[in-house]
């Protein structure tokens, strides 16, 4: 399954230009890594859609999944260190400036006047993926019930969204399960 | 003990994100600003421009700043290598479950559940950014973030950017430069 021809700086320098690149978090990084990949001729075509839905399965950062899967696959768990390395690395750096530079300056009258409209932007921004995953998660009753059930409870309540995401999993499981179970394999 | 702490925190938000960055703020927001009050709200929605125009993960961008706020570079780089440390731990995990469920239904039902309930995190944490929430008594009360929403004019940018980001998937880079000239001008 790895390939000895490419070496980890290849990998690494290779997923640090995507990660230096995608503005926009890991849905924009899919695009690049395929065409990376299929480009230098580390991946098939054919080995893409497994890739993604391995990477969306487990919980992380999908950027970073698609960098270990990916490493993974072309020098083993090194492979995966390089690719994960270089993915993470640009943004940890710039981040790193701009925090620097912006605890100097937040307090500036002009910083704070732009912020106070930018702020109004980036909620908005929120909702966005919110609404997207509901119209797209959303095809039966109960998963309206989950949702409003999900939102409630963080708003209200004061649920801490981890044990909202395991008791999910829990009930999923056990549901599956149990289907699997009454329809005999 | 900051830094075990730092640690700790990110390391929990990593392993129990599923569905992308901005599932990921619900949990960011419940640790770092509900929990720990390491950042305020305002902090935290400027955070969340920010990361917007600049390039990389959402969540590693949280990580990374959190941690200089909290406890200077160490920090970051503390926060940052224990928000990805979960995924190379699980990752042997589940490439055996999914080799071995890969065709069965225990990965779409899971997926399937979690899908509505990541959409009402989310849903949340934007809420959270408005208003704070409060159960006095019985009654139930809201109050606007000031920091975050300082009048109608807010709302009013906030409805327009989420009109403009889903319905003519304007690239949000734009909206939050239109923002910060808005807010130059407005107050």
């Amino acid at each position: 399954m790895t390939k000895q021809g490419v070496s980890l700086w290849n990998i690494f320098t290779v997923f640090a230009k995507i990660g230096a690149f995608t503005i926009g978090g890991g849905y924009a990084m899919i695009p690049l890594i395929e065409a990376e990949m299929l480009k230098r001729g580390w991946i098939s075509q054919d080995d893409m859609p497994d890739i993604i839905v391995l990477a969306q399965s487990a919980p992380g950062i999908l950027a970073v999944n698609m960098a270990i899967y990916s490493g993974y696959r072309l020098r083993g768990l090194r492979g995966a260190i390089a690719a994960s390395i270089g993915a993470v690395l640009p943004s940890f750096l710039i981040i790193l400036l701009i925090a620097m530079l912006f605890t100097g300056i937040k307090d500036n009258p002009t910083v704070v006047k732009i912020f106070k409209g930018i702020r109004p932007v980036a909620v908005g921004l929120i909702l966005v993926p919110a609404v997207n995953l509901a119209r797209k998660g959303c095809r039966k009753w109960w998963s309206w019930a989950v949702l409003a059930a999900s939102l409630v409870a963080v708003v209200l309540l004061k649920v801490s969204p981890i044990y909202i995401i395991l008791v999910t999993i829990i009930i999923a499981v056990a549901i599956s399960m149990a289907k699997e179970a009454r329809t005999g394999r | 003990m900051i830094f075990f702490q730092l640690f700790a925190t990110f390391f929990l938000i990593g392993l129990f994100t599923f569905g992308g960055g901005a599932a990921m703020l619900s949990l960011i927001q419940d640790q770092v600003v509900t929990k720990f009050g390491w950042l305020t709200e305002a902090q935290f929605t400027d955070i969340i421009a920010i990361s917007q125009c600049t390039p990389g993960p959402i969540g590693v961008n949280c990580a990374t700043y959190t941690g200089y706020e909290v406890a200077g570079v160490a920090g970051s780089a503390v926060a940052t290598f224990a928000l990805v440390l979960p995924s190379f731990i699980i990752f042997y995990g589940i490439i055996t479950i999914y080799n071995k469920y890969h065709k069965t239904r225990l990965f779409g039902d899971v997926m399937g559940g979690l899908r509505p309930a990541v959409a009402g995190l989310i849903g949340a944490a934007a809420l959270i950014l408005m208003f704070r929430f409060s159960v006095d008594g019985r009654v139930p009360r809201m109050e606007v973030i000031e920091d975050n929403f300082g009048g109608p004019a807010s709302w009013i940018i906030m409805g327009a950017s989420f009109a403009a980001a889903f319905f003519f998937k304007v690239n949000p880079i734009l909206l939050i430069i239109a923002g910060g000239i808005l807010g130059l001008i407005l107050f």
